[in-house]
């Protein structure tokens, strides 16, 4: 596992069925491309987030493939619509085969 | 004088894009709920030499402003949480965490940000919030002490800074901490470097101007340590210090020095009066 790394989310915890909500999130990773060398000339090997999705219920939001150019710390705010009460499952994937989750629960009401 | 004329009238067309890198007049509140002095008058130390101090927040994009208005957009707050559990974590023979002593920080370490560097009375020296940690870790802990400006004493600094944001910074600059003002104060104002900078050079006599493709700021260290978008990292003041220095063909003092500590007082103490915002965003 990559040192240091920690999913974030930042999401409603209640909506009205139906509403679009802005969810924001962030996961901490050196999200190192493999382009670079280390002081005595080797190739450090890539290691970055390859992966991440979101889903609702089982139904997927958005499903995001990252590449190497993409900067430490990826951040990602997007909208979803909220029909029911329900969970939003965050998944992120390493490229050294770990996977980080993360749930949120969101009301309706 | 035609040349003189087309100028004038070349720098009211552009006017706009010509004053973009002073400071502009928007209000910073971070995450709705902590509002911060970002302009202020000087204090009474700078008589003749600033009017109004203005943190660097002002000189910054619109973009990179706005990073600082909310914790999770942040990054700075990643090494926050990560030093959280630093201060959870028992370390050294005496197996003994900061949080054995400090409780939680939000109660124990308000405040502290806005008063450091500051004289210690046992160890007969002015101390920065780095030092303080360490002689902690050595002397109480039982740990190694961490080296100035690392990882881990820099994220550490900024979890600890960041329970003071929205107070004024307020060092004591008289009394024992007197005499290592005046050093600080003296390099201020010396001229370093095969270009004979002074940091008054640019941070007193040309902020607002731009430095290259970058806007000079007043170079308060209100708001350090701070998160650079250039590196992605957490900075310390005296990691900014160096670079200045050697920016300007000198060779540098080190992080943790005793010119540095004196420099961080003197320069911290320009800043008396703004807003504690570490960790703050800066490009």
């Amino acid at each position: 596992m990559a040192s240091g790394v920690k999913p974030r989310v930042k999401a409603p915890k209640k909506a009205s069925a139906g509403e679009v909500v802005t969810i924001k999130t962030l996961i901490s990773h050196k999200m190192e491309s493999g382009q670079r060398k280390d002081s005595s000339g080797n190739v450090i090997p890539r290691s970055i987030i390859n992966r991440f999705t979101c889903d609702f219920n089982g139904q997927n939001v958005v499903d995001v493939v990252l590449a190497p150019a993409i900067s430490t710390n990826p951040y990602f705010e997007f909208e979803a619509t909220i029909p029911e009460a329900g969970d939003l499952k965050f998944t992120w994937y390493d490229d050294d085969g770990d996977v980080y989750e993360e749930t949120k629960s969101v009301a309706v009401g | 004088m035609k040349f003189k004329a087309m100028t004038a009238i070349a720098a009211l067309l552009f006017a706009p894009a010509a004053f973009a890198g002073g400071a502009d007049d928007d209000t910073l509140v971070v995450n709705g709920d902590i509002e911060m002095t970002t302009k202020a008058p000087a204090p009474a130390h700078l008589d003749g030499a600033l009017d109004e101090i203005i943190s660097g927040w002002h000189f910054r994009s619109d973009e990179t402003q706005q990073l600082q208005t909310d914790d999770f957009e942040n990054q700075g707050m990643i090494f926050v949480d990560q030093a959280m559990d630093i201060w959870n974590t028992a370390e050294g023979s005496e197996g003994k965490a900061c949080a054995d002593c400090h409780d939680d920080p939000a109660d124990s370490m308000t405040g502290v940000a806005a008063t450091y560097p500051k004289w210690n009375e046992d160890a007969g020296e002015v101390r920065t919030v780095q030092m303080q940690v360490n002689d902690c870790r050595v002397n109480r802990m039982g740990a190694d002490a961490w080296k100035y400006d690392a990882t881990d004493a820099i994220s550490m600094e900024a979890m600890i800074a960041s329970h003071s944001r929205g107070m004024p910074v307020n060092v004591a600059i008289d009394g024992p901490a007197a005499e290592a003002w005046e050093k600080g104060k003296e390099i201020y104002y010396t001229r370093y470097g095969q270009l004979e900078l002074a940091c008054a050079s640019c941070h007193e006599e040309n902020y607002g101007n731009y430095i290259r493709a970058d806007h000079l700021s007043q170079g308060h260290i209100n708001g350090f340590p701070t998160y650079r978008l250039k590196n992605a990292k957490l900075n310390g003041a005296h990691s900014r210090f160096k670079g200045c220095i050697r920016d300007t063909r000198a060779e540098t003092f080190s992080p943790g020095s005793d010119e540095f500590i004196a420099l961080e007082l003197y320069v911290k103490s320009r800043g008396n009066g703004l807003s504690v915002e570490g960790p703050s965003v800066r490009n």
